[in-house]
This record gives C-alpha cells, sequence and structure tokens, in this order.
C-alpha cells in the first residue's frame, strides 16, 4: 500500500444538492481502462457462473426504496404540515416530544443556525442538508417500534411537519416529489469533504513523529477518571479474570469482587454465572422496550413503574386493564402523549410485566 | 527488599471487607510484604473461598477423584463456569432503548488478536432480526446489466474467500474526545472486535451482474432490519477488498453480528459493514443516508461536518494492565494490546512507560493481516513506583498515531468520530491502574 499524497481528491461541491464531482479519481481510473483494454472491454454478456434470478420488476419496486438528494426514488404522494402534526402526535410524540424537543433521542427541532455559535446543538433541524435524507429515513425506519408502514402520504406529511418545527417550513406548507428536492435546508453548506478519510490512500490532517528519548516538555495530566464515579460501570472487580498477574479493582476500593465476598466459605474458587431467570420481569420490560419510555422511578417520557404502581393500588381490575392497554395503547390517564400500542408483547408476557410493575418493579 | 523480589504470575488478594476507612490495598500491600517476606501466607489474608481453593492444591483435588462430565454436556460449547466475567456490557446511560444500542468487546480479557464470535462488539439501529436464511435474499441492482436475486444458496456457491480484518465503529472513543469519561478499555475502546470473515468477494457479484464500471461511483449497501440501515461505498472499495460475508471464524454469522449475510467493508467505520445485506445497488452518486448525514459526520470547530468520513485510521491501545486492574506484584510484567489500521497493516508500535517521554519498540504477533488488529507484547519490569503506559501505532504508510493535544487542535472536541489518540493508562504504587489523559 503506496500513499500518493498528489492523488486528486474526490470532492463534494458544497452548492448542488448531492452533486458529486470526482475529479481525478475516475479519470485515472479511465486512464488505467485506457492502457489496459482488455480490463476495458464491456462484460460479457452471459454471467460468469449464472445463478440467482432476475428480480420482477415488482421485487425492484418493493425493495428500491432508497431516495437520493436530487429526488430519483420518490413516489408519488403529497401530505400537509397540519397533516404530519396529526399523524405526529400520535405516533412520533411519544418519543420525540410534542415538540420534537426530547433529547432522549437526537433532538429534531431547534437549534437551526446554532452549529457555528459556541453552543452548537445537534438536532435534525440543524444538521440536516438534504429534504430527502428525512423522507427517507422516516420512510424506512420510523416509527421505531412500526418502521415501514407509513404511507407515501404519511412520510410526506410528516417529513413537513418535522421540517415545520424547526421554522424551516411555514404552518401551511406540502410537500411533494417535485417539491421536496428543491427545498433549501439552512445548513445545506454545512458539509465537507475536504479531508483524507475518503480514501484509503487520504492525506492524514495529523500526523505524530516518532520521536523516541526525552520527547516533549514535562507531563501533565490533564484529566482522570474520577473516584466517586469508580463503580458507575458496575464493579470492576468483576471485569477482569481473576487469573494472571492483574485482576480487577473493587467498586469499594480495595476489596476484592463482591462475588468472591458472596462465595465466602463456599468450596469454588469463584461464583459461577447466575442461570438466567425463566422470566424476569425486568429484562422482560428492557427486551419490550418499554424501558425507551420508562423508568422505575421516575418520569420519562412516560410515568415511572412506581408511579403507575401508587396509581392503581387496590384496584383488583387493573392488572388486565393495564395489560390489555400494553398491547393496544392508550392515551389520556398521565397527560396527552399517547403510548403507542405494543401489538408485538405476547398477552402472557404483557400480564407478567404489568404484575411485576403493579408490585413496585422490584 | 523481599518485597521486590518478581514473582510472576502469582495473585494476591485484597483483604476481605469491611476495609479500613484509610486502609485499602495500599496498607494491605505493606502489611502482607512486612508479615510475609513478598509472599502471602495462605490462609492468613486469603479471602475464604480462595483459600480454600488453594489448601486443595495441596491435596488431591477433588475433580480427579471422580468422573468429570460425558461428552455432548454442551453439544455446542461454552466458556468455564469460571470465565463469567468475561462478556459484553453496556455503558450505563449512553443510550435510551437497548434497541438501538451497543455493547462493549472486553478486550481486557482477549489473548491473541480473534476475537471470539459471542464477544464482538454489537450495535443495532432497530434491533437483531431474527431471519429465516431459506427466505433471505439478496438483490444487486443499479448501474448494471442484468440485476439478480441471489438465495443464500446461490452466495455460498460463489467462490469465497476467508480474510482476518477488524471492525471499528467510527465512535469508539467517542466519549473521550473532551476527558476521561469511561472506567475501563472495554468501554473506552471496546466497539472493536477481529474475526476471520469468511465470504464472496463484493466484487465477483458485481461482475456477475456487469457492473458499469464506467459510470459507476457508488454502491449502496441496505440491511434487512427494522432501520433498513444504509450506506454509501465508493465503488473503488467495492471493486477491491470488500466481503459479502457468511462466515465469522469458522461457523456461520451470529444474529447480532448479520445473519446470515453482511457486508465487510475493511479499514472503513463499523457502519459501513450493512449487517442482515438485502441489498447492493449501483450508483452514481452518495445518497446521503440518515447515517451519513445527520450521525456519522464529524464536528469540526466553526460548526461544519466533515461528511463521508470512511477510514479508520491508525489506532492502539494497551489491555494490559489497563483502566480498572490492579498489578499485584512488582517485577517481570508483559504489556500487551492491540493496534490496527484502516490504511493497511501495521508496521511498528512503541510502547511508553513514562507517559510519552521514551519509548520502546514492542515485538508483532505474525502474520500481520492487513486492516486486521495486531497483537504486540513488550518486556517490563514494574518497579513499583507510578507509570504513565501508553503505546503508539505506526501504519505501512508511514503515519504515526498521534496525540489527543494533536488531534484536539485540528478538530476540536466535539467530533465524536475517529478519536484514535493514544490512550494513556495511570499506574499508581498501589499497583491500581487507571484512565488518565496527559498533555
Amino acid at each position: 500500500m503506496s500513499r500518493c499524497s498528489e492523488a486528486p481528491r474526490a470532492v463534494v461541491s458544497p452548492k448542488g444538492p448531492g452533486v458529486v464531482a470526482v475529479a481525478g479519481v475516475y479519470a485515472a481510473l479511465v486512464a488505467v481502462l485506457v492502457a489496459l483494454p482488455v480490463l476495458a472491454a464491456e462484460p460479457k454478456a452471459a454471467p460468469k457462473y449464472g445463478f440467482g434470478q432476475a428480480p420482477t420488476a415488482e421485487q425492484v419496486a418493493a425493495w428500491d426504496i432508497d431516495v437520493r438528494p436530487d429526488g430519483k426514488g420518490l413516489p408519488p404522494g403529497r401530505g400537509t404540515v397540519a397533516e404530519g402534526q396529526a399523524i405526529y402526535d400520535v405516533k412520533c410524540a411519544s418519543c420525540h416530544g410534542t415538540f420534537g424537543e426530547s433529547t432522549d433521542y437526537m433532538a429534531i427541532a431547534g437549534g437551526v443556525g446554532s452549529l457555528k455559535t459556541d453552543q452548537p446543538m445537534r438536532t435534525t433541524g440543524s444538521k440536516l442538508a438534504h429534504a430527502t435524507t428525512l423522507w427517507d429515513y422516516i420512510n424506512r425506519a420510523m416509527p421505531f417500534t412500526n418502521p415501514k408502514t407509513l404511507t407515501p402520504n404519511e412520510v410526506y406529511a410528516l417529513t413537513a411537519y418535522v421540517l415545520h418545527l424547526s421554522d424551516i417550513l411555514p404552518a401551511d406548507a406540502a410537500l411533494d416529489r417535485e417539491s421536496l428536492p428543491k427545498l433549501k435546508l439552512p445548513n445545506r453548506d454545512g458539509f465537507t469533504t475536504d479531508h483524507g478519510f475518503m480514501r484509503r490512500d487520504g492525506k492524514p490532517d495529523v500526523m505524530n513523529t516518532l520521536c523516541m528519548t526525552n520527547c516533549g516538555g514535562e507531563v501533565r495530566l490533564s484529566s482522570e477518571y474520577p473516584d466517586y464515579a469508580r463503580d458507575s460501570h458496575g464493579n470492576l472487580a468483576e471485569q477482569t479474570r481473576d487469573l494472571g498477574p492483574v485482576e480487577g479493582t473493587g467498586a469499594s476500593r480495595g476489596t476484592r469482587s463482591g462475588s468472591t465476598v458472596a462465595a465466602a466459605g463456599a468450596p469454588a474458587t469463584a461464583a459461577p454465572a447466575k442461570p438466567a431467570a425463566a422470566a424476569d420481569p425486568a429484562a422482560m420490560v428492557k427486551q419490550a422496550g418499554c424501558t425507551a419510555c420508562h423508568a422505575v422511578a421516575s418520569r420519562v417520557v412516560g410515568p415511572g413503574f412506581r408511579e403507575i404502581a401508587a396509581k392503581y393500588a387496590g384496584d383488583g381490575s387493573a392488572e388486565a386493564k393495564l395489560a390489555a392497554k400494553v398491547r393496544s395503547g392508550g392515551v389520556g390517564a398521565w397527560g396527552q402523549i399517547p403510548m403507542p400500542p405494543q401489538a408485538q408483547v405476547k398477552e402472557a408476557d404483557a400480564r407478567t410485566m404489568v404484575q411485576w410493575i403493579l408490585g413496585g418493579a422490584k | 527488599m523481599p518485597d521486590q523480589t518478581p514473582v510472576p504470575g502469582r495473585i494476591r488478594l485484597a483483604p476481605e471487607p469491611p476495609t479500613p476507612p484509610d486502609g485499602g490495598r495500599r496498607g494491605f500491600l505493606r502489611r502482607a510484604a512486612a508479615l510475609s517476606g513478598g509472599v502471602v501466607a495462605a490462609g492468613a489474608a486469603l479471602a475464604p473461598a480462595r483459600a480454600a481453593a488453594e489448601d486443595k492444591t495441596a491435596l488431591v483435588p477433588d475433580w480427579s477423584k471422580t468422573l468429570g462430565a460425558p461428552v455432548l454436556t454442551a453439544p455446542y460449547g461454552v466458556p468455564s463456569r469460571f470465565e463469567a466475567s468475561v462478556r459484553r456490557r453496556e455503558s450505563p446511560g449512553l443510550t435510551r432503548t437497548p434497541h438501538s444500542s451497543v455493547s462493549f468487546t472486553p478486550l481486557q480479557n482477549l489473548f491473541g488478536i480473534i476475537t471470539p464470535s459471542g464477544l464482538h462488539f454489537e450495535r443495532h439501529h432497530a434491533g437483531i432480526p431474527d431471519i429465516d436464511p431459506f427466505a433471505h435474499r439478496l438483490m444487486v441492482h443499479g448501474m448494471v446489466k442484468a440485476p439478480r436475486m441471489f438465495t443464500m444458496d446461490d452466495i455460498i456457491r460463489f467462490p469465497s474467500v476467508s480474510r482476518v480484518h477488524f471492525i471499528e465503529c467510527g465512535a469508539n472513543t467517542g466519549m473521550e474526545w473532551g476527558n476521561v469519561a469511561v472506567p475501563t478499555v472495554q468501554f473506552s475502546h471496546g466497539m472493536l472486535a477481529c474475526s476471520e470473515w469468511t465470504g464472496v468477494l463484493l466484487s465477483t457479484l458485481l461482475d456477475e451482474v456487469g457492473v458499469d464500471r464506467k459510470a459507476a461511483k457508488f454502491v449502496l449497501a441496505e440491511g434487512s432490519d427494522g432501520a433498513a440501515l444504509t450506506r454509501t461505498v465508493p465503488i473503488e472499495m467495492a471493486l477491491d477488498d470488500v466481503i459479502v460475508a457468511y462466515g465469522q471464524n469458522g461457523e456461520m454469522l451470529r444474529p447480532e453480528q448479520g445473519y446470515p449475510l453482511r457486508l465487510l467493508v475493511p479499514g472503513v467505520q463499523g457502519v459501513s459493514s450493512v449487517k442482515w445485506l438485502r441489498r447492493i445497488e449501483v450508483g452514481d452518486q452518495p445518497w446521503y443516508t440518515r447515517e451519513e448525514s445527520l450521525h456519522y459526520v464529524d464536528l469540526l470547530p466553526g460548526g461544519v461536518h466533515r461528511q463521508f468520513t470512511w477510514i479508520q485510521e491508525a489506532k492502539s491501545v494497551i489491555t494490559s494492565p489497563s483502566g480498572g486492574q490492579v498489578i499485584l506484584d512488582k517485577g517481570y510484567h508483559q504489556i500487551t494490546g492491540f493496534a490496527w489500521s484502516g490504511r493497511g497493516k501495521i508496521r511498528r508500535v512503541d510502547v511508553s512507560t513514562d507517559g510519552g517521554r521514551n519509548w520502546r519498540t514492542a515485538k508483532l504477533q505474525e502474520p500481520v493481516h492487513t486492516k486486521s488488529l495486531t497483537r504486540f507484547r513488550i518486556d517490563w519490569n514494574w518497579d513499583g513506583g507510578p507509570a504513565l503506559l501508553q503505546s503508539r501505532a505506526v501504519d505501512d504508510t508511514g503515519y504515526v498515531q498521534p496525540a489527543l493535544r494533536q488531534l484536539r487542535a485540528v478538530r476540536g472536541t466535539r467530533s465524536i468520530y475517529h478519536n484514535n489518540a493514544i490512550q494513556t493508562w495511570r499506574v499508581e504504587a498501589t499497583g491500581e491502574v487507571s484512565n488518565v489523559q496527559v498533555l
């Protein structure tokens, strides 16, 4: 692998959306191909191996969902900001916040123009350069628990509403396949490819030297892991194998791992792994994605589990009612942010988790 | 001094709780050394469980006086129950949902260069799909003569290659741009793994469908998970060493690594190695997908983002001794760790024990593969004093791994991705090793 720092680099024009001038690289490739006419020949009509089937037009249409900045790939359809709000409040606000402000996930609204300031806010609104990126992502990946269920009209509407939340589109705006790729977003000039990371022989921006003795000045510590945070990532004594010349350092300084303490007097040298419980409701709640919006003690997007337990204490019908609500969704009991339906959760599992929640989530 | 006698590999235990408020390990080490002349007296100072075990070693152990478990006790096989500490872990509070999250490889416990498949870090954007390989298809289309749908049977029938490559998440060490943020190498560098990958070269598939070599400039790779994650890959890499992989370390991919099919883009940030691969489209422009526009872009001072920052530059880290560990004895120790480069092979690794003032060159484990983890090792005699351990990688382009201050001078502290700075571990006189940064 020889480095060729003189090689021209691929550059993306900051002006036109998605216009890529790949000067030089492909010219060089073409030059090579011209020099080697055998390689430059078109591939033979017959495939070499002949494996696979030609996809049907229907298959291509169903699978080829990507959308480029020039609008290639956008289906027909249309949606307004107002239509988008109606969908957003039901399907999106529970995670992203009513105004797109929630930072539980990357905030989608606000911060436009802030990236060049001392307090940059990383949001969809502040970072986005092409509206097609937003359309494509909502279409393929949202809502988080039920992706690929939105119609093209709904995706146009949601794209319009999300851009409206960042004051990029007015309240009476609508988007369709013609207008969406033409939108000029505030951060359209906010990206550069003038760097060495696109090519294996790209030029690094930082280069150290190979000094071997008496390098640099006095060594000064600039940051260290604080002692009070020692157990922030669990008991470190249990995170390094005990065999060998080093071992993990204890959560409380100078003590061995909790597992060894717990096993004191037992014949084994280390506590064996606990077999996974058949039904661990805490794990089930995590597995089902409930903890995306609910914490045990405190309110996140939805109420904390203990708040729920307190509210329904003594209510004999609560278990059946809440288990059904997990699967069908609901709104109003804790405010106007709806809980989306979780139909993928089995009824028996919903019951188990609700029992655990009503029992105080212990 | 008797306590300076080197005793390689001997395990010394910390005292049992309650620990004296001012005591801790340092006091214990001093007392133990004074009492025993450097050799801890079994029973007197050891935790009861381990003391009991050590007593047994003097007799005929139980396991040699009885039948062991029969074959097929575990038809697939699992690690010894005493290896329970060796597992992937989440960094608390890093993500809101475990379905779009990351778990970290326990680098501190690995030997050699291959990451056991079950310890390969995870990064999913919408959970792990449960894919039926008989129903799975790969579509290759776009600027090609003859688009194709391939079954897994088709894919496996093509000529295969097996190659050792690392995968590193672009955000590995991303939490440490501004200051020390995590205690151990598992969390600071554990979005890193290395496997022997088996599959068909993407170039084989592209030629099979008759890629338009003149017009094609990029390919789009798409997953079939809920996120249908998409990334743009430049055609020169696609036609070079990119693998459409179904095998990992001798078996089929694990579900969390993309079963039954994934892309493997050697040397490029992990997100490009799209898992659960279902589609390759050939085109003449990048797609500017969400994972290359809103994420995996590097914010520079001044507010501009670098985009398409694909390559993972040369980097290294010492895994033993490393943060969150205690060195138990003075005397001989081997300092060891990993080095890797997305631009080629590791040529050399230097190690410093004084915070980068003086360096010695480590031994590299052979053979050194391209775009692969490379194991380095160097002898060290710990004199019991404070030390600052660092490693510095050099790849075969001549690139030298930078210091954090050099990276910050160009990129500031907010770029998240591509932090390949030299890592520093502080060793205290107590033997405790912790994560620090130096200027």
